[in-house]
């Protein structure tokens, strides 16, 4: 079982690095949204510093979105989803390695970038490092949950939009988690409760999310 | 001892549409199944239903006595599938792929046992080449030779397998179709060409609209 979830891991972040152009859009329109909110809303150390937390958050949100229809659809235009889901091994499984991989090429990423991205908004170090812990924390849970959407557009017509409007509404607990994580801190209060809630959801998520995109990925593709 | 395949009244209707009905057959080992039929009669569908991929309307796909939905865990490691896509990704090269599909299919193959089998079916001297850019027979090859690097499966379940491929391909894969079948594993098959059967062939005829 351990040795299936590696090597679907493994062959989606060998895939990731032949095709570097399309993970590093994904990447990149995360921090040309995050640094086009200082530009637009001017100086203002203050106002920079409150909404900094929420824009960090929505911009992981839309890259997260924005690189989910690639996590089948290429399986399944292809022919290997068809290859995974008749090998015998367990499907849950197969998922949860191309989960890890996306997180790996997304989530881990915008975690260290929020580090860089937080100069923008003269956020001190205490709410950075709290920012960053956040995302680590809370990424897991969008691809996990982001994933689940993703199976069950599969194959359909207008996915990408439908895919947005179904996943973005179960994303807002972990939004407003990780932006009231980092106002706790700046206000120098302890962010440890809505950071316990996020690794709680990732948790959670990582425990359900794989029945979930496994069932949905057999009827997508019968 | 029941047969490596048997399908119990299947019933198949793909939106409106019935396409089959009350469809029973059985497969024993050492013995090769053609599915014929026109375009629409339900080849592929048949094919999807027994290898587990589509559920049947009604009816079921026994393996070895047990119903699939049951063993899928022992029926997918005796089972290679080939279909209308080969599960080729163009972003690896031949033998990268051999090598991840055998690493997801809980194989552990040796690089020796992957270059024979890309050896078997003549596309060696392209190991090293991302599969896009092989011709499609080319990586209709890769996709076959999942075949030779599934040696302990007994059932083939191989759609249109002939397409695309050169009369040395066909040749090889005839070769990989007598060893097969002599062996005593189970081959089922639908194809178009005027194919040359290597051995006995059961003909199995579809019908484009059972209703009428």
């Amino acid at each position: 079982m351990i040795r299936t979830l590696l090597a679907v891991t493994r062959r989606d972040l060998l895939l990731g690095m032949r095709q570097r152009g399309d993970l590093a859009n994904v990447l990149l329109f995360f921090v040309i949204v995050v640094v086009m909110f200082p530009l637009g809303v001017g100086p203002d150390k203050d106002m920079l510093r409150q909404i900094a937390p929420g824009i960090v958050w929505v911009a992981a949100l839309l890259s997260a979105i924005l690189s989910l229809g690639r996590l089948f659809a290429l399986d399944h235009a292809d022919g290997t989803l068809e290859q995974i889901l008749i090998s015998g091994q367990p499907l849950s499984v197969a998922v949860l390695g191309k989960i890890s991989a996306h997180w790996l090429m997304t989530g881990a990423p915008i975690t260290l970038l929020s580090l860089l991205l937080a100069q923008f908004f003269d956020l001190p170090a205490v709410p950075t490092v709290t920012l960053a812990a956040s995302l680590l924390l809370g990424t897991p849970a969008l691809s996990l949950i982001g994933a689940v959407g993703a199976a069950l557009t599969l194959g359909l017509r207008g996915g990408g939009v439908l895919v947005t409007l179904l996943v973005l509404p179960l994303y807002v607990p972990i939004l407003i988690c990780g932006a009231l994580a980092v106002e706790s801190s700046a206000s120098g209060l302890s962010p440890q409760p809505y950071l316990m809630v996020l690794g709680g959801l990732s948790l959670g998520a990582a425990a359900l999310a794989p029945w979930a995109i496994a069932a949905a990925l057999r009827v997508s593709l019968e | 001892m029941p047969p490596v395949l048997e399908a119990v009244d299947l019933r198949c209707e793909r939106g409106e549409r019935l396409l089959f009905d009350r469809l029973s057959f059985q497969v024993d080992a050492g013995r090769c199944l053609h599915i014929a039929g026109d375009n629409g009669a339900g080849k592929t569908s048949l094919l999807r239903i027994l290898c587990g991929l589509l559920a049947p309307t009604s009816g079921e796909v026994r393996w070895r006595g047990r119903p699939i939905v049951k063993a899928r865990d022992e029926y997918g490691a005796d089972l290679v599938y080939v279909g209308h896509l080969n599960g080729v990704k163009d972003d690896l090269t031949a033998s990268e792929n051999l090598t991840t599909w055998a690493a997801m299919a809980g194989l552990a193959p040796d690089p020796g046992s992957v270059e024979q089998a890309l050896r078997q079916l003549s596309i060696d001297r392209f190991a090293r080449w991302p599969a896009g850019q092989l011709s499609q027979g080319q990586k209709r090859r890769i996709g076959l030779a999942r075949l030779m690097l599934a040696s302990q499966a007994r059932v083939w379940i191989l759609d249109e397998p002939f397409n695309a491929l050169d009369r040395h391909g066909v040749q090889s894969l005839n070769h990989l179709i007598e060893r097969r079948v002599s062996s005593a594993g189970a081959v089922i098959l639908t194809t178009h060409q005027a194919w040359v059967a290597p051995v006995e062939v059961i003909r199995l005829d579809l019908v484009a609209d059972p209703t009428s």
